[in-house]
């Protein structure tokens, strides 16, 4: 429910929408689009970040809040953990119950191989079920895997590696083949044809959706299935370390979150597929990623000797709710300005054409807020700029937000807005972490034996993701890993189970002289109200 | 100090602030979560929550991400409930009544209560699907249970002890695979990828020249929205 000083502030929006319908913003010239990035991006905020201390990538620069996960020390000790036995043993070992998790499990399966899946909240608990918006995929007559390819390259500012991003918009109409197959519902015409709009940033309408649940029909239709074919799943039981043998990896250590033990899990080869790093909160932005999204992965690869790409770089989401309180940091789907959303400023003024790449619509928002002082401010305090969501059932048909929009209309209709009638508020929040673990085209990683696809991994969006990429990347390079891993896995005999790369890394630490009380992975963030956690102690 | 509600977590009365989410209420009382929580966005249904208010019998149901606290709400979480999922092959089955009945039997066994739509969180018309399914109909089924986001409630309360989201997701993928006329123009697309229509065109980008690759980004024509 809007305030009466907010009620007011909209009558700004409503008598500028019929002169705004008409109005056409020019995409930024490249120039503008770097210098607009340079100027408000947060990626170049000056004392965010710092010079990485330890491993492959010493001296690179990363956000603090990741630099203070890699600069730490490891849950287990390496000089007395127990490895004479283990109480798992298998092909596949795939970390992480999301999109990519799913799909490797599967690929590996059906290549012959015996998997274990292990996660740390339920299956399916990942950002792939929160994906709204769509899956990308170049499969209209009047489109190509090329025109694709060049979006890809240009939304990422041309730093994507390239082999990664051709096996991705290659592999597009396979995934959507795949998905259809197993019982995807798509959004279709009568006839089947798919139905397909824009996204920031590409050229060709080429954005494939299931309403607005469109990540979660994906993860429903996955998880059912990992489920329909009998595979082992852990719930609850994260991976905490790897296990190697002279710098491959051969397995690695579970904690089970609710009986407190560990466990060890022999694998010939191993996938992470850990997702993202929303929760890290990157200077105190809020996020749209689910709970457990504290880039655990990265941190277990990186001690076994993995390289990172782009790790530098976040996505923040242009549209993240900004009011009311409670949903703050929720991601507003891009879907919204797909189907002719505007972006106003407290003036009834557009500012950006709103089908900018992710990176430049938030950079743009933020300048109209901190810059121009054009934003609209809430009861909370925070800074914000309008989505004049009304728009949609006018250009498009009334009954359009309800029926292609349907989570979007009743996230807001719970807090009695009703988007389809009035504008909402939003303000760029912490989305896709657009580097990580460097892979090939086969998701193998510099460690033998070692894979990772999806958001743990780095290069295959340059520095920007683009909408509905990433849908795609998890697919596609789920099914990458668990069918390279499993080809690979007849060929790996068993290895011996060390943990010889965390004392070189304890190591590095202690010459580093990082403070032995910093321990990580993170596993889940801690929300405890602050006064409350001082107080606390274990005492049975 | 900011206005606060009494609220009963599992019977046990915490004050926490009006305005907070049930989810944020709990870990401003000093939980720390690990089952009944996940996407905290409303879309992952680990937080189904049950809970009544002072001086009324109705049972209620919220999402805990979402929903916002009351003063003298006893609630309790729901993080799971054993159900009922039958493993089919989606290669095999039949988008028939007869296959979800096969797989479900005790579908029949709906009393038609109405229990089930009064549980869903999301406001879904649950038993109008369930009745569809037992008819046959399997893209009303798919179309009402569409965005079920399987927390598990409305199978918590049901006297015929049915799984509702199971049932929906079985007839999603039934509809997906077999009803919706398959979509001819990606059949293709995967084909002529296959074929390798695309290899030279790829190989080409794929070692062009940074500068070259920019100009052409640059002179792509946008599609018109």
């Amino acid at each position: 429910m809007y305030t009466e000083r907010l009620v007011e502030l909209m009558r700004k929006v409503e008598e500028t929408r019929e002169k705004r319908m008409t109005q056409t913003i020019p995409p930024f010239t490249p120039e503008e689009k770097s210098q607009l990035l340079h100027n408000f991006h947060p990626d170049y905020k000056k004392g965010t970040k710092r010079k990485i201390r330890v491993g492959p990538n010493k001296d690179a620069e990363v956000s603090r809040e990741f630099a203070d996960l890699i600069e730490a020390y490891s849950l287990v000790d390496p000089y007395e953990f127990d490895l004479s036995q283990f109480q798992y043993d298998v092909d596949v070992l795939v970390i992480g119950g999301g999109g990519a998790g799913c799909s490797a499990a599967l690929l590996a399966q059906e290549n012959g191989a015996k998997v274990l899946l292990v996660t740390k909240l339920r299956l399916g608990d990942a950002n792939t079920i929160m994906a709204q918006g769509g899956i990308q995929s170049a499969d209209r007559p009047s489109d190509s895997p090329a025109t694709h390819y060049l979006d890809v390259m240009g939304g990422g500012g041309f730093h994507n590696r390239r082999e990664l991003v051709r096996a991705l918009v290659m592999d597009g109409p396979e995934v959507i083949q795949w998905l259809e197959e197993l019982g995807t519902m798509f959004d279709k015409e009568e006839d089947g044809t798919m139905v397909e709009i824009h996204g920031g940033g590409t050229s060709v309408k080429r954005m494939h959706s299931a309403r607005d649940y469109s990540g979660g029909e994906i993860m429903k239709t996955l998880r059912d299935e990992v489920r329909n074919r009998q595979i082992d799943v852990l719930e609850f039981a994260p991976a905490v370390e790897l296990l190697t043998e002279d710098g491959r990896c051969t397995g690695a250590v579970l904690y089970n979150l609710e009986t407190y033990e560990f466990a060890v899990v022999r694998a010939r080869t191993t996938i992470i597929a850990t997702g993202g790093s929303g929760r890290l909160h990157v200077q105190d932005f809020p996020t749209t990623n689910h709970y457990g999204a504290t880039g655990d992965g990265l941190i277990l690869a990186y001690r076994a000797g993995c390289t990172f790409l782009f790790l530098d770089t976040i996505q923040y989401h242009p549209t993240g709710a900004a009011f009311p309180e409670q949903i703050v940091g929720l991601l507003v789907t891009e879907k919204c300005r797909g189907l002719g959303a505007q972006l106003v400023n407290r003036e009834g003024d557009r500012f950006v054409y709103e089908l900018e790449t992710r990176d430049a619509v938030a950079s743009a928002i933020i300048r109209e807020c901190k810059d121009r002082k054009l934003g609209v401010t809430t009861p909370s305090g925070m800074e914000c700029v309008w989505l004049d969501t009304p728009l949609i059932d006018i250009i498009n048909g009334s009954g359009t937000v309800q029926s292609s929009l349907p989570a979007m209309f009743r996230q807001y209709t719970r807090f009695e807005i009703n988007m389809s009638k009035t504008p909402i508020l939003v303000y760029p929040t912490q989305h896709y972490q657009n580097g990580g673990v460097e892979i090939n085209d086969r998701a193998e990683t510099g460690v033998e034996n070692l894979y990772v696809a999806g958001e743990a991994s780095g290069g295959v969006h340059g520095r920007n993701r683009l909408m509905g990429n990433s849908l795609l990347d998890v697919v596609c390079y789920g099914r990458r890993a668990g069918k390279y891993a499993a080809i690979n896995s007849k060929k790996v005999i068993p290895g011996k189970l060390t943990l010889e790369h965390l004392k070189r890394y304890h190591h590095e630490l202690e010459e580093a002289g990082i403070d032995s009380k910093n321990r990580s992975p993170m596993i889940l963030p801690d929300y405890r109200r602050e006064d409350l956690k001082s107080k606390t102690s274990e005492i049975f | 100090m900011e206005k606060t509600a009494a609220i009963y977590i599992m019977g046990k009365k915490y004050e926490v602030p009006r305005e907070l989410t049930i989810m944020k209420a709990l870990e401003y009382a000093g939980y720390r979560l690990v089952r009944g929580v996940g996407c905290r966005g409303g879309f992952c249904g680990a937080c189904g929550t049950v809970y009544r208010t002072e001086g009324d019998y109705k049972i209620k149901v919220g999402l805990a991400c979402q929903a916002i606290v009351e003063d003298g709400m006893y609630l309790t979480q729901i993080p799971f409930f054993p159900a009922n999922k039958s493993n089919y092959d989606i290669g095999e089955a039949q988008p028939t009544a007869e296959e979800i009945l096969k797989e479900y039997p005790e579908l029949y066994r709906c009393v038609a209560c109405n229990t089930c739509t009064k549980s869903c969180p999301q406001d879904l018309e649950v038993m109008d699907y369930v009745q569809a399914a037992l008819r046959g109909d399997i893209a009303k089924t798919a179309d009402l249970s569409f965005d079920c986001i399987m927390c598990g409630l409305c199978a918590a309360r049901c006297p015929a002890e049915i799984v509702q989201y199971n049932v929906g997701l079985l007839a999603r993928r039934l509809y997906g695979r077999y009803v919706a006329p398959k979509a001819k123009h990606v059949e293709d697309r995967v084909r002529e990828i296959r074929d390798g229509k695309f290899d030279a065109e790829m190989d080409e980008l794929t070692t062009m020249d940074e500068k070259e690759l920019k100009k052409l980004y640059a002179s792509r024509i946008v599609e018109p929205a």
